[in-house]
Protein backbone atom coordinates (compact mmCIF):
# COMPACT_ATOMS: atom_id res chain seq x y z
CA UNK A 1 0.00 0.00 0.00
CA UNK A 2 2.94 2.49 0.97
CA UNK A 3 5.96 2.88 1.16
CA UNK A 4 6.27 2.94 4.89
CA UNK A 5 4.91 0.01 5.90
CA UNK A 6 6.53 -2.17 3.63
CA UNK A 7 6.16 -5.72 3.44
CA UNK A 8 9.73 -6.12 5.02
CA UNK A 9 8.76 -3.64 7.69
CA UNK A 10 5.53 -5.41 8.68
CA UNK A 11 7.29 -8.90 8.45
CA UNK A 12 10.30 -7.78 10.87
CA UNK A 13 7.66 -6.51 13.14
CA UNK A 14 5.36 -9.26 13.49
CA UNK A 15 8.32 -12.22 13.29
CA UNK A 16 11.12 -10.53 14.67
CA UNK A 17 14.09 -13.01 14.26
CA UNK A 18 16.59 -11.32 16.91
CA UNK A 19 13.85 -10.71 19.97
CA UNK A 20 15.14 -11.76 22.78
CA UNK A 21 17.43 -11.18 26.10
CA UNK A 22 21.19 -12.62 25.77
CA UNK A 23 22.03 -13.96 29.69
CA UNK A 24 24.92 -13.61 29.85
CA UNK A 25 26.03 -10.59 28.09
CA UNK A 26 29.08 -8.14 27.74
CA UNK A 27 26.71 -5.25 27.19
CA UNK A 28 23.22 -4.36 28.33
CA UNK A 29 21.22 -1.12 27.89
CA UNK A 30 17.79 0.11 27.48
CA UNK A 31 15.71 3.09 26.63
CA UNK A 32 12.38 4.60 26.15
CA UNK A 33 11.40 6.85 23.56
CA UNK A 34 9.65 9.49 25.60
CA UNK A 35 7.48 10.37 23.16
CA UNK A 36 5.36 7.44 22.19
CA UNK A 37 6.52 5.26 24.99
CA UNK A 38 8.30 2.70 23.02
CA UNK A 39 11.15 0.91 24.71
CA UNK A 40 13.97 -1.20 23.59
CA UNK A 41 16.70 -3.22 25.54
CA UNK A 42 19.47 -4.48 23.52
CA UNK A 43 21.90 -7.19 24.99
CA UNK A 44 25.23 -8.14 23.53
CA UNK A 45 28.08 -10.75 23.52
CA UNK A 46 31.36 -9.80 22.45
CA UNK A 47 34.42 -12.06 20.91
CA UNK A 48 37.70 -11.82 21.94
CA UNK A 49 38.79 -10.38 18.14
CA UNK A 50 36.26 -7.10 19.40
CA UNK A 51 33.76 -8.26 17.00
CA UNK A 52 29.73 -8.92 18.14
CA UNK A 53 29.22 -12.46 18.59
CA UNK A 54 25.51 -12.52 19.24
CA UNK A 55 22.42 -9.83 20.02
CA UNK A 56 19.46 -9.25 20.70
CA UNK A 57 16.76 -6.81 20.90
CA UNK A 58 13.43 -6.54 23.85
CA UNK A 59 10.91 -4.15 24.15
CA UNK A 60 7.81 -2.91 22.66
CA UNK A 61 6.91 -0.27 20.68
CA UNK A 62 5.60 0.81 16.70
CA UNK A 63 6.10 -0.98 13.37
CA UNK A 64 9.11 1.31 13.06
CA UNK A 65 10.82 0.53 15.91
CA UNK A 66 10.90 -2.60 16.72
CA UNK A 67 11.22 -3.70 12.65
CA UNK A 68 14.64 -1.66 12.79
CA UNK A 69 15.77 -2.95 16.08
CA UNK A 70 15.63 -6.45 14.27
CA UNK A 71 17.07 -5.62 11.25
CA UNK A 72 20.09 -3.26 13.67
CA UNK A 73 20.80 -6.30 15.20
CA UNK A 74 20.46 -8.59 12.22
CA UNK A 75 22.87 -6.46 10.39
CA UNK A 76 25.64 -6.02 13.44
CA UNK A 77 26.15 -9.71 14.49
CA UNK A 78 30.11 -10.16 13.48
CA UNK A 79 31.09 -6.57 13.03
CA UNK A 80 33.75 -5.22 14.72
CA UNK A 81 32.35 -2.54 17.76
CA UNK A 82 34.97 -0.34 16.81
CA UNK A 83 32.26 -0.20 12.81
CA UNK A 84 29.30 -0.26 15.56
CA UNK A 85 30.47 2.98 16.96
CA UNK A 86 30.21 4.82 13.56
CA UNK A 87 26.73 3.94 12.30
CA UNK A 88 24.68 6.42 12.28
CA UNK A 89 21.34 7.35 10.57
CA UNK A 90 21.69 7.02 6.91
CA UNK A 91 22.68 3.36 8.22
CA UNK A 92 19.28 2.40 9.45
CA UNK A 93 17.65 4.86 6.86
CA UNK A 94 19.44 2.24 4.20
CA UNK A 95 18.74 -0.93 6.07
CA UNK A 96 14.33 0.42 6.41
CA UNK A 97 14.49 1.43 2.57
CA UNK A 98 12.42 4.57 3.81
CA UNK A 99 12.30 7.97 4.30
CA UNK A 100 11.05 9.33 7.80
CA UNK A 101 9.62 12.66 8.69
CA UNK A 102 11.04 13.56 12.02
CA UNK A 103 8.85 12.29 14.14
CA UNK A 104 8.75 8.57 13.03
CA UNK A 105 12.77 9.33 12.79
CA UNK A 106 12.87 9.33 16.92
CA UNK A 107 11.11 5.51 16.42
CA UNK A 108 13.18 4.33 14.18
CA UNK A 109 16.63 5.74 15.70
CA UNK A 110 16.12 4.46 19.06
CA UNK A 111 17.68 0.56 18.89
CA UNK A 112 21.14 2.62 17.12
CA UNK A 113 20.81 4.89 20.07
CA UNK A 114 20.25 2.18 22.83
CA UNK A 115 23.17 0.29 20.79
CA UNK A 116 25.64 2.79 20.70
CA UNK A 117 24.94 3.83 24.62
CA UNK A 118 25.74 0.19 25.29
CA UNK A 119 28.95 -0.51 22.98
CA UNK A 120 30.15 3.26 24.33
CA UNK A 121 29.51 2.14 28.11
CA UNK A 122 27.65 5.59 28.32
CA UNK A 123 24.99 6.00 31.40
CA UNK A 124 22.35 7.59 29.34
CA UNK A 125 21.45 7.50 25.50
CA UNK A 126 21.50 11.02 24.17
CA UNK A 127 20.19 12.13 20.04
CA UNK A 128 23.56 12.91 18.95
CA UNK A 129 24.66 9.25 19.45
CA UNK A 130 22.52 8.89 16.16
CA UNK A 131 22.91 12.20 14.01
CA UNK B 1 -28.26 16.73 16.41
CA UNK B 2 -26.63 19.82 15.55
CA UNK B 3 -26.77 21.02 12.01
CA UNK B 4 -22.81 20.37 11.14
CA UNK B 5 -23.34 21.42 7.89
CA UNK B 6 -23.77 24.94 8.63
CA UNK B 7 -21.01 24.41 11.34
CA UNK B 8 -18.34 22.87 9.33
CA UNK B 9 -19.07 26.38 7.01
CA UNK B 10 -17.70 28.11 9.86
CA UNK B 11 -14.45 25.98 9.85
CA UNK B 12 -12.49 26.53 6.70
CA UNK B 13 -10.07 24.04 7.60
CA UNK B 14 -12.19 21.26 7.51
CA UNK B 15 -12.53 21.57 3.99
CA UNK B 16 -8.88 21.41 3.17
CA UNK B 17 -7.01 18.12 1.98
CA UNK B 18 -4.10 16.02 3.37
CA UNK B 19 -1.30 14.85 1.59
CA UNK B 20 -2.45 12.15 0.57
CA UNK B 21 -5.34 13.90 -1.32
CA UNK B 22 -8.14 12.81 1.14
CA UNK B 23 -9.95 16.08 2.88
CA UNK B 24 -9.26 16.10 6.70
CA UNK B 25 -11.14 14.08 9.18
CA UNK B 26 -10.53 16.13 12.38
CA UNK B 27 -10.66 13.71 15.62
CA UNK B 28 -8.24 15.22 17.59
CA UNK B 29 -10.42 17.91 19.37
CA UNK B 30 -9.13 16.94 22.65
CA UNK B 31 -5.48 17.87 21.43
CA UNK B 32 -7.11 21.15 20.45
CA UNK B 33 -10.24 22.39 18.75
CA UNK B 34 -10.10 24.12 15.43
CA UNK B 35 -11.15 27.54 15.32
CA UNK B 36 -14.40 29.40 13.52
CA UNK B 37 -13.98 31.98 11.25
CA UNK B 38 -15.76 34.68 13.55
CA UNK B 39 -12.90 33.55 15.89
CA UNK B 40 -9.98 33.84 13.44
CA UNK B 41 -12.21 37.70 12.20
CA UNK B 42 -11.67 39.27 15.81
CA UNK B 43 -8.34 38.71 16.02
CA UNK B 44 -7.45 39.51 12.71
CA UNK B 45 -9.91 42.85 12.84
CA UNK B 46 -8.29 43.52 15.87
CA UNK B 47 -4.77 44.01 14.14
CA UNK B 48 -6.28 45.82 11.41
CA UNK B 49 -8.35 48.24 13.59
CA UNK B 50 -7.27 48.13 17.21
CA UNK B 51 -3.94 47.10 18.08
CA UNK B 52 -2.05 48.82 20.79
CA UNK B 53 -0.64 47.92 24.11
CA UNK B 54 -3.54 47.87 26.91
CA UNK B 55 -3.79 50.10 30.01
CA UNK B 56 -0.80 52.03 29.62
CA UNK B 57 -2.33 55.13 26.92
CA UNK B 58 -5.19 57.35 26.15
CA UNK B 59 -4.66 57.29 22.92
CA UNK B 60 -7.72 55.83 20.44
CA UNK B 61 -6.08 52.83 19.30
CA UNK B 62 -4.86 52.43 23.14
CA UNK B 63 -8.36 52.74 24.50
CA UNK B 64 -9.81 50.61 22.21
CA UNK B 65 -7.25 47.39 22.83
CA UNK B 66 -7.98 47.86 26.62
CA UNK B 67 -11.76 48.12 26.16
CA UNK B 68 -11.75 44.80 23.85
CA UNK B 69 -9.10 43.20 26.18
CA UNK B 70 -11.15 43.52 29.16
CA UNK B 71 -14.62 43.16 26.95
CA UNK B 72 -13.53 39.45 26.58
CA UNK B 73 -12.69 38.65 30.40
CA UNK B 74 -16.69 39.95 31.22
CA UNK B 75 -17.64 37.39 28.16
CA UNK B 76 -15.59 34.69 29.73
CA UNK B 77 -16.29 35.98 33.58
CA UNK B 78 -19.92 35.26 32.37
CA UNK B 79 -19.63 31.88 30.29
CA UNK B 80 -18.67 29.93 33.55
CA UNK B 81 -20.69 32.04 35.57
CA UNK B 82 -18.32 33.50 37.59
CA UNK B 83 -19.37 36.40 40.00
CA UNK B 84 -17.10 38.73 38.44
CA UNK B 85 -14.65 39.56 35.44
CA UNK B 86 -12.15 40.10 38.22
CA UNK B 87 -12.18 36.62 39.38
CA UNK B 88 -10.81 36.29 35.82
CA UNK B 89 -7.12 35.32 35.74
CA UNK B 90 -5.52 35.72 31.84
CA UNK B 91 -2.77 32.91 31.91
CA UNK B 92 -1.38 31.02 28.88
CA UNK B 93 -3.11 28.21 29.27
CA UNK B 94 -4.26 25.84 31.66
CA UNK B 95 -1.38 25.00 32.96
CA UNK B 96 -0.31 28.16 33.50
CA UNK B 97 -3.50 28.45 35.33
CA UNK B 98 -2.72 25.43 37.55
CA UNK B 99 1.44 26.58 38.06
CA UNK B 100 -0.12 30.04 39.19
CA UNK B 101 -2.13 28.15 41.82
CA UNK B 102 1.13 25.86 43.26
CA UNK B 103 3.58 29.08 42.62
CA UNK B 104 1.41 31.50 44.57
CA UNK B 105 -1.51 29.76 46.72
CA UNK B 106 0.37 26.66 48.00
CA UNK B 107 3.83 28.18 48.28
CA UNK B 108 2.58 30.62 50.70
CA UNK B 109 -0.14 28.18 52.20
CA UNK B 110 1.55 24.93 52.54
CA UNK B 111 4.18 23.45 54.53
CA UNK B 112 6.53 20.19 54.90
CA UNK B 113 4.17 17.22 55.86
CA UNK B 114 0.70 18.80 54.27
CA UNK B 115 -1.54 16.48 52.19
CA UNK B 116 -2.51 17.42 48.46
CA UNK B 117 -4.95 14.73 46.99
CA UNK B 118 -4.92 14.24 42.98
CA UNK B 119 -6.16 11.25 41.31
CA UNK B 120 -4.57 8.68 39.05
CA UNK B 121 -6.30 10.19 35.99
CA UNK B 122 -4.57 14.00 36.28
CA UNK B 123 -2.78 15.51 32.75
CA UNK B 124 0.56 16.02 33.59
CA UNK B 125 -0.23 20.02 34.14
CA UNK B 126 -1.63 18.88 37.03
CA UNK B 127 0.56 16.42 38.08
CA UNK B 128 4.10 17.93 37.78
CA UNK B 129 3.50 20.88 39.36
CA UNK B 130 2.62 19.33 42.11
CA UNK B 131 5.60 16.93 42.11
CA UNK B 132 7.97 20.00 42.20
CA UNK B 133 6.45 22.02 45.21
CA UNK B 134 6.49 18.41 46.76
CA UNK B 135 10.32 17.99 45.97
CA UNK B 136 10.70 21.55 47.24
CA UNK B 137 8.66 22.05 50.42
CA UNK B 138 8.60 18.32 51.28
CA UNK B 139 4.58 18.17 50.65
CA UNK B 140 3.13 14.79 50.37
CA UNK B 141 1.05 13.62 47.58
CA UNK B 142 -1.52 11.09 47.30
CA UNK B 143 -4.11 10.06 44.53
CA UNK B 144 -7.71 9.20 44.07
CA UNK B 145 -7.59 5.83 42.37
CA UNK B 146 -9.19 5.08 39.16
CA UNK B 147 -11.36 1.71 38.61
CA UNK B 148 -11.42 -1.19 36.05
CA UNK B 149 -14.35 0.94 34.14
CA UNK B 150 -12.26 4.64 34.45
CA UNK B 151 -14.42 6.13 37.17
CA UNK B 152 -12.65 7.71 40.57
CA UNK B 153 -13.13 5.46 43.63
CA UNK B 154 -15.13 7.99 45.76
CA UNK B 155 -15.02 5.93 48.62
CA UNK B 156 -11.01 5.98 48.27
CA UNK B 157 -11.53 9.34 48.31
CA UNK B 158 -13.28 9.77 51.19
CA UNK B 159 -10.75 7.92 53.12
CA UNK B 160 -8.25 10.18 52.45
CA UNK B 161 -10.10 12.77 53.36
CA UNK B 162 -9.78 11.58 56.76
CA UNK B 163 -6.07 12.90 56.39
CA UNK B 164 -6.52 16.48 56.92
CA UNK B 165 -5.41 17.48 52.65
CA UNK B 166 -5.11 21.16 52.42
CA UNK B 167 -5.80 20.69 48.50
CA UNK B 168 -7.80 18.68 46.25
CA UNK B 169 -6.68 19.32 42.77
CA UNK B 170 -8.54 16.92 39.99
CA UNK B 171 -9.49 17.09 36.37
CA UNK B 172 -13.38 17.52 35.90
CA UNK B 173 -13.27 15.03 32.54
CA UNK B 174 -10.08 13.08 31.89
CA UNK B 175 -8.47 14.03 28.28
CA UNK B 176 -7.87 9.59 28.17
CA UNK B 177 -11.21 8.16 29.32
CA UNK B 178 -13.44 11.27 28.85
CA UNK B 179 -14.92 10.26 32.18
CA UNK B 180 -16.79 13.49 33.71
CA UNK B 181 -15.97 13.35 37.39
CA UNK B 182 -18.37 14.26 39.78
CA UNK B 183 -16.85 17.74 40.42
CA UNK B 184 -19.69 19.05 42.57
CA UNK B 185 -19.71 15.76 45.47
CA UNK B 186 -16.03 16.08 44.93
CA UNK B 187 -15.44 20.19 45.73
CA UNK B 188 -18.46 19.81 48.41
CA UNK B 189 -16.65 16.59 50.64
CA UNK B 190 -12.87 18.47 50.08
CA UNK B 191 -14.60 21.70 51.88
CA UNK B 192 -16.54 19.83 54.51
CA UNK B 193 -12.89 17.87 55.36
CA UNK B 194 -11.49 21.90 55.10
CA UNK B 195 -8.84 21.19 51.72
CA UNK B 196 -9.18 23.96 49.20
CA UNK B 197 -10.38 22.85 45.95
CA UNK B 198 -8.42 23.19 42.20
CA UNK B 199 -10.37 22.04 38.91
CA UNK B 200 -8.74 21.44 36.36
CA UNK B 201 -11.60 21.84 33.86
CA UNK B 202 -9.07 22.08 30.24
CA UNK B 203 -11.79 19.57 29.01
CA UNK B 204 -14.81 20.58 30.80
CA UNK B 205 -15.40 24.09 30.07
CA UNK B 206 -15.00 23.21 26.32
CA UNK B 207 -17.80 20.34 25.94
CA UNK B 208 -20.35 20.67 29.11
CA UNK B 209 -22.16 23.88 30.67
CA UNK B 210 -19.51 24.47 33.56
CA UNK B 211 -20.47 26.92 35.93
CA UNK B 212 -18.26 28.10 39.02
CA UNK B 213 -21.01 29.05 41.67
CA UNK B 214 -22.83 25.86 41.19
CA UNK B 215 -19.52 23.51 42.16
CA UNK B 216 -18.40 26.07 44.48
CA UNK B 217 -14.84 25.55 43.32
CA UNK B 218 -11.73 27.79 44.62
CA UNK B 219 -10.34 27.73 41.75
CA UNK B 220 -10.41 26.78 38.13
CA UNK B 221 -8.43 26.31 35.37
CA UNK B 222 -8.87 26.26 31.32
CA UNK B 223 -7.63 26.58 28.09
CA UNK B 224 -8.67 28.82 25.00
CA UNK B 225 -7.42 26.86 21.79
CA UNK B 226 -9.63 24.14 23.08
CA UNK B 227 -12.86 26.00 22.80
CA UNK B 228 -12.33 27.32 19.76
CA UNK B 229 -10.14 29.82 20.41
CA UNK B 230 -6.88 30.94 19.76
CA UNK B 231 -3.39 29.42 21.36
CA UNK B 232 -1.34 31.20 24.16
CA UNK B 233 -4.49 32.42 26.10
CA UNK B 234 -6.13 30.95 29.36
CA UNK B 235 -8.16 31.49 32.66
CA UNK B 236 -8.21 31.09 36.12
CA UNK B 237 -11.06 31.51 37.81
CA UNK B 238 -10.70 31.81 41.99
CA UNK B 239 -12.66 32.88 44.52
CA UNK B 240 -12.39 36.45 45.45
CA UNK B 241 -10.74 36.37 48.93
CA UNK B 242 -8.79 33.73 48.09
CA UNK B 243 -7.22 35.45 44.99
CA UNK B 244 -7.05 38.34 47.23
CA UNK B 245 -4.80 36.91 49.57
CA UNK B 246 -2.70 35.08 47.13
CA UNK B 247 0.92 36.72 46.55
CA UNK B 248 1.74 38.05 43.29
CA UNK B 249 3.07 35.11 40.12
CA UNK B 250 5.37 36.79 38.23
CA UNK B 251 6.69 40.54 38.19
CA UNK B 252 6.78 43.13 35.55
CA UNK B 253 4.69 45.98 34.39
CA UNK B 254 0.98 45.56 34.86
CA UNK B 255 0.73 43.73 37.60
CA UNK B 256 1.33 46.81 39.98
CA UNK B 257 0.11 49.60 41.56
CA UNK B 258 3.34 51.40 42.54
CA UNK B 259 6.77 50.92 42.36
CA UNK B 260 10.11 52.49 43.76
CA UNK B 261 13.64 51.63 43.60
CA UNK B 262 13.54 48.84 46.30
CA UNK B 263 9.75 48.08 46.93
CA UNK B 264 6.36 47.21 44.79
CA UNK B 265 2.25 47.72 45.78
CA UNK B 266 0.60 44.91 43.74
CA UNK B 267 -2.18 46.05 41.21
CA UNK B 268 -5.47 44.85 42.04
CA UNK B 269 -7.48 41.93 40.84
CA UNK B 270 -7.23 40.77 38.55
CA UNK B 271 -3.92 42.48 36.90
CA UNK B 272 -1.75 41.55 40.20
CA UNK B 273 -1.27 38.30 38.61
CA UNK B 274 -0.62 39.83 35.30
CA UNK B 275 2.80 40.68 34.44
CA UNK B 276 4.13 42.07 31.39
CA UNK B 277 1.90 42.90 27.80
CA UNK B 278 -0.46 39.68 28.04
CA UNK B 279 -1.77 38.02 24.37
CA UNK B 280 -3.98 40.90 23.61
CA UNK B 281 -5.64 39.68 20.17
CA UNK B 282 -5.74 36.35 21.26
CA UNK B 283 -7.71 37.75 24.54
CA UNK B 284 -9.87 38.96 21.76
CA UNK B 285 -9.90 35.87 19.84
CA UNK B 286 -10.87 34.15 23.01
CA UNK B 287 -14.09 36.47 23.66
CA UNK B 288 -15.27 35.49 20.37
CA UNK B 289 -14.64 32.09 21.23
CA UNK B 290 -17.04 32.12 23.76
CA UNK B 291 -19.83 33.89 21.95
CA UNK B 292 -19.31 31.29 19.46
CA UNK B 293 -19.84 28.51 21.86
CA UNK B 294 -22.53 30.52 23.37
CA UNK B 295 -24.71 31.21 20.56
CA UNK B 296 -24.60 27.48 19.69
CA UNK B 297 -25.38 26.43 23.11
CA UNK B 298 -23.22 24.29 25.44
CA UNK B 299 -25.87 22.01 26.03
CA UNK B 300 -26.59 21.18 22.34
CA UNK B 301 -22.49 20.53 21.99
CA UNK B 302 -22.76 18.28 25.07
CA UNK B 303 -25.58 16.70 23.45
CA UNK B 304 -24.27 16.57 20.00
CA UNK B 305 -20.76 14.67 21.04
CA UNK B 306 -22.83 12.19 23.38
CA UNK B 307 -24.39 10.81 20.08
CA UNK B 308 -21.80 11.04 18.40
CA UNK B 309 -19.77 9.15 21.29
CA UNK B 310 -22.58 6.75 21.73
CA UNK B 311 -22.71 5.96 17.69
CA UNK B 312 -18.88 5.61 18.09
CA UNK B 313 -18.92 3.19 21.04
CA UNK B 314 -21.10 0.82 19.30
CA UNK B 315 -19.19 1.06 15.50
CA UNK B 316 -15.53 0.40 17.58
CA UNK B 317 -17.29 -2.28 19.24
CA UNK B 318 -17.90 -4.01 16.28
CA UNK B 319 -14.17 -4.16 15.20
CA UNK B 320 -12.51 -7.40 16.41
CA UNK B 321 -9.22 -6.70 18.71
CA UNK B 322 -10.12 -3.18 19.59
CA UNK B 323 -10.48 -2.48 23.37
CA UNK B 324 -11.94 0.94 24.24
CA UNK B 325 -10.66 2.54 27.50
CA UNK B 326 -12.83 3.91 29.95
CA UNK B 327 -16.56 4.19 31.17
CA UNK B 328 -19.82 3.79 29.49
CA UNK B 329 -21.19 6.60 27.06
CA UNK B 330 -23.51 8.22 29.96
CA UNK B 331 -20.53 8.82 32.50
CA UNK B 332 -18.41 10.43 29.62
CA UNK B 333 -17.57 13.21 27.15
CA UNK B 334 -16.57 12.95 23.66
CA UNK B 335 -13.31 11.26 24.07
CA UNK B 336 -12.32 7.21 23.46
CA UNK B 337 -9.09 6.27 23.65
CA UNK B 338 -8.76 2.32 22.50
CA UNK B 339 -5.85 -0.26 21.33
CA UNK B 340 -5.95 -2.32 18.57
CA UNK B 341 -4.57 -5.97 18.76
CA UNK B 342 -0.87 -6.27 17.13
CA UNK B 343 -0.40 -2.61 16.01
CA UNK B 344 0.69 -0.24 18.06
CA UNK B 345 -1.13 3.58 17.98
CA UNK B 346 1.92 4.69 16.23
CA UNK B 347 0.88 2.78 13.52
CA UNK B 348 -2.47 3.08 13.86
CA UNK B 349 -2.74 6.72 13.53
CA UNK B 350 -0.14 7.08 10.83
CA UNK B 351 -2.19 4.80 8.61
CA UNK B 352 -5.00 6.65 9.57
CA UNK B 353 -3.27 9.98 8.34
CA UNK B 354 -3.28 8.55 4.57
CA UNK B 355 -7.25 8.76 4.48
CA UNK B 356 -6.88 12.03 6.03
CA UNK B 357 -7.88 10.87 9.15
CA UNK B 358 -6.35 13.32 12.44
CA UNK B 359 -6.28 11.02 15.59
CA UNK B 360 -3.93 10.72 18.46
CA UNK B 361 -1.35 8.06 19.31
CA UNK B 362 0.54 8.06 22.57
CA UNK B 363 0.15 8.64 26.35
CA UNK B 364 -2.12 12.12 25.79
CA UNK B 365 0.05 13.19 28.90
CA UNK B 366 -1.46 11.29 31.00
CA UNK B 367 1.39 8.59 31.69
CA UNK B 368 0.68 7.56 34.77
CA UNK B 369 -3.14 6.76 33.46
CA UNK B 370 -1.84 4.49 31.31
CA UNK B 371 0.85 2.37 33.80
CA UNK B 372 -1.94 1.89 35.36
CA UNK B 373 -4.03 0.37 32.71
CA UNK B 374 -0.92 -1.69 31.83
CA UNK B 375 -0.51 -0.37 28.23
CA UNK B 376 2.19 2.02 27.15
CA UNK B 377 0.15 3.98 24.84
CA UNK B 378 -3.31 4.40 23.15
CA UNK B 379 -5.19 5.73 20.58
CA UNK B 380 -7.99 8.41 20.47
CA UNK B 381 -10.61 9.85 18.58
CA UNK B 382 -12.26 12.74 20.12
CA UNK B 383 -15.08 14.60 19.11
CA UNK B 384 -16.51 18.30 18.57
CA UNK B 385 -19.47 19.96 17.84
CA UNK B 386 -18.56 19.86 14.15
CA UNK B 387 -17.99 16.17 14.51
CA UNK B 388 -20.49 13.81 12.02
CA UNK B 389 -21.65 9.93 12.56
CA UNK B 390 -20.09 9.97 8.64
CA UNK B 391 -16.40 10.49 10.39
CA UNK B 392 -16.86 7.81 12.61
CA UNK B 393 -17.83 5.71 9.76
CA UNK B 394 -14.53 6.70 8.37
CA UNK B 395 -12.43 6.41 11.41
CA UNK B 396 -13.55 2.27 11.47
CA UNK B 397 -13.27 1.61 7.76
CA UNK B 398 -9.49 3.06 8.12
CA UNK B 399 -9.06 0.77 11.63
CA UNK B 400 -9.92 -2.49 9.24
CA UNK B 401 -7.69 -1.14 6.66
CA UNK B 402 -5.10 -1.12 9.42
CA UNK B 403 -5.84 -5.06 10.55
CA UNK B 404 -5.67 -5.86 6.33
CA UNK B 405 -1.75 -4.11 6.47
CA UNK B 406 -1.07 -5.85 9.77
CA UNK B 407 -2.97 -9.17 8.76
C1 LIG C 1 -7.27 17.46 31.22
C2 LIG C 1 -6.25 18.42 30.73
N1 LIG C 1 -5.64 19.23 31.59
C3 LIG C 1 -4.73 20.14 31.20
C4 LIG C 1 -4.35 20.24 29.89
C5 LIG C 1 -3.30 21.23 29.54
O1 LIG C 1 -3.77 22.19 28.68
P1 LIG C 1 -2.74 23.24 28.08
O2 LIG C 1 -1.70 22.46 27.38
O3 LIG C 1 -3.58 24.06 27.16
O4 LIG C 1 -2.22 24.01 29.22
C6 LIG C 1 -4.94 19.41 28.95
C7 LIG C 1 -4.52 19.49 27.53
O5 LIG C 1 -4.29 18.51 26.86
C8 LIG C 1 -5.91 18.49 29.38
O6 LIG C 1 -6.50 17.67 28.50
Amino acid sequence: MDDLYREVIIEHYKNPAYRGHLDPHDIQFADNNPLCGDHIEITLQTASDGTVKDARFDGHGCAISQASADLLIESIIGKPLEEVKKLNKDYILELLGIDLGPVRLKCALLSLKVLKAGVYGLGEASDELVE
Amino acid sequence: MLNTNEIRRDFPILERATAGGARVTYLDSTATSQKPLTVIEAMDVFYRRSNANIHRGVHTLAEEATALYESAREKIARFVNAPSARQIVYTRNATEAINLVAYTWARSNLKAGDLIILTEMEHHSNLVPWHMLAAERGIELDFIPVTEDGLLDLDAYRSLLARDPKLVAFTHMSNVLGTINPAMEIIRLARDAGAVSLVDAAQSVPHLTVDVQALDADFLAFSAHKMCGPTGIGALYGKTELLESMPPFLGGGDMIKEVKLRSFRPNTLPHKFEAGTPAIAEAVGFGAAVDYLTKIGMDNIAAHEHEITEYALERLDEVPGVKVFGPPSDKKGGVTSFTLEGVHPHDVAQILDRDGIAIRAGHHCAQPLHEKFGIPATSRASFYLYNTKEEVDLLVNGLYKVKELFG
